[in-house]
């Protein structure tokens, strides 16, 4: 694959679009894991399927060619914003938004597929994700996201931490809690949109938690936390989209299965350091 | 005369038509451990909402350190340890400095970082509360009193000159109760941190607090706390509404 890197300009904007959502992705992700919010992911991807949708659908239509990205990640912000009005309306039930937001989702994208006259293969790249479908001008705005994404939660990463930890205890101290809530949720609606290229809506939401959990089972404070779910992110995306590319199967998959092999592997890890740790204490 | 920290004059507070709070005056002092106990629902959780800035007063002004709350902006001044601190996410990977980092949070401001100095004041907070030798353990592996006493040093790290603990000993073994009263007493009296400590257990409370006062709807008692525990059982049943027993601790 490195030989064919250097010759088409299509793998090598995969390859690099591949490497920022490996760190973007779990970034984003670990702050969703520890506040229990992992299903925002869900929802969210579902509604900016419903925006690649209506860009599809506007495309063929208005016979106009932009990036359904943009549509996309307009839908996923809205979505976003959504949410949390729906989270402050029913405040003792603050889950309702994401099934509600991600049935939404779903319906209007149902709509906009079958007025586009129903499935291509621009679609299916969108839902599976694609190793051929990143164009250049996808991987500048990609990389726009992760640059600002990255440089939002370096500037914000005391308070970002301190509302997931405890919320009232933020909210005590004087920290703007919802305009912080308030740009972590537009952060992640961004770094979906980012990653639907590479894994595609079904399994962005893996991306972003499964690399965490298997990192949860080893880490010890929060900052190794992020550090140990992008090392293992970054092999999952590497190796998934090699392995997609020679196989032939979108790379979603790819990426999606080889995460699952490393949390797996993560347990075993979990109980080899336990039993070390029970021999050091006999010994 | 000492500095008022905390004063509320004729406060009033409802949820919807039923009356929590009535006509109370309250003046905390500089240098006071004070103890606020009453039956539960006697609103003593709701007072610290109020004195938080959490709930609004419904009638009624309350000060912070002499300024009206409605204007006041220097939360760091003031600590909070809440009851439900202890029913945090136990699998949070995050060590006690880290928690005890998010205590400075606020008062290093947003757009700035941590410096070399303010790492240094969150382990002296660590050693302040006695777990400097768990610095860079996970918060879930430590026992529910060392997870108490990380709340303390968190809230203790910003510096503040009132720290308001709301039922701090549920959930912690008995034997440990002592060892966090006696805690309490050192940073009030070698600190001189303001206290004001919420509970529903008089007796160890008497034996620790300077004053105490006891809240059902309306202030039913504010004294010292000798005056206290020498109030008749009657009276408190009276004002608890079924019987009590105060169970009297040396002061040693």
């Amino acid at each position: 694959m490195f030989s064919d890197i250097i010759t088409f300009d299509f793998l090598r904007h995969t390859f690099l679009t591949g490497l920022l959502i490996g760190i973007i992705a779990p970034l984003l992700g670990s702050f969703l894991v520890v506040r229990r919010l992992s299903l925002l992911a869900d929802a969210l991807s579902h509604v900016t399927l419903a925006g690649i949708a209506f860009g599809l659908f506007i495309e063929k239509q208005f016979l106009i060619t932009f990036s359904p990205l943009y549509s996309g990640m307009g839908f996923s912000i809205i979505g976003a914003v959504l949410i949390e009005k729906l989270r402050s309306l029913y405040k003792a039930y603050q889950e309702i938004g994401i099934p509600i937001i991600l049935s939404g989702g779903v319906g209007l994208s149902v709509i906009f597929i079958a007025l586009a006259n129903g499935f291509n293969t621009d679609l299916f790249g969108f839902l599976f994700g694609s190793v051929s479908a990143v164009t250049v001008n996808d991987l500048y705005l990609i990389s726009a996201i992760s640059i600002f994404v990255i440089l939002a939660i370096v500037l914000f990463y005391k308070e970002l931490l301190t509302l997931s930890f405890d919320e009232e205890h933020a909210t005590v101290s004087g920290i703007h809690s919802k305009r912080i809530h308030f740009l972590f949720i537009v952060l992640t609606a961004l770094v979906i949109a980012a990653s639907i290229r590479i894994v595609g809506v079904l399994l962005v939401s893996a991306l972003m938690t499964l690399p965490v959990a298997a990192a949860m089972r080893l880490a010890k404070s929060f900052k190794q936390l992020i550090f140990l779910s992008i090392v293992l992110a970054e092999f999952s995306v590497i190796t998934g989209l090699i392995s997609g590319y020679y196989a032939n199967i979108p790379p979603g998959g790819t990426i999606v299965v080889i995460s699952i092999i490393v949390l797996i592997l993560s347990f075993f890890w979990n109980k080899v350091t336990l039993k070390q740790h029970k021999g050091d204490r006999v010994s | 005369m000492p500095d008022s920290i905390i004063r509320l004059d004729n406060v009033d507070f409802s949820y919807g038509n039923k009356k929590v709070l009535e006509n109370v005056n309250l003046n905390i002092e500089q240098g006071m451990f004070m103890g606020l106990v009453g039956p539960n629902g006697g609103g003593k959780s709701t007072l610290i909402q109020l004195v938080l800035g959490l709930l609004p007063p419904e009638k009624g002004d309350i000060h912070l350190l002499n300024k009206p709350i409605d204007q006041f902006k220097q939360w760091n001044r003031i600590g909070f340890v809440s009851q439900k601190a202890n029913t945090f996410n136990k699998g949070f990977p995050a060590t006690v400095f880290e928690v005890v980092s998010m205590g400075l949070t606020a008062k290093i401001g947003y757009f700035h970082f941590m410096k070399k100095k303010d790492k240094q004041r969150v382990y002296e907070a660590i050693s302040l509360v006695g777990m400097e030798n768990e610095a860079h353990s996970n918060i879930g592996n430590l026992s529910g009193g060392q997870q108490q006493r990380i709340f303390i040093a968190r809230a203790l790290v910003s510096e503040p000159e009132l720290l308001i603990l709301d039922e701090p000993t549920v959930g912690i073994d008995y034997q440990n109760v002592d060892r966090f009263y006696e805690l309490l007493h050192r940073l009030n009296k070698e600190e001189n941190i303001t206290l004001l400590l919420v509970s529903h257990d008089t007796g160890v409370l008497t034996k620790y607090a300077t004053n105490v006062v006891c809240l059902n709807k309306t202030l039913h008692f504010h004294g010292n706390s000798e005056e206290y525990t020498a109030l008749s059982t009657d009276y408190l049943s009276e004002i608890y509404g079924h019987p009590v027993q105060v169970v009297v601790h040396d002061h040693g």
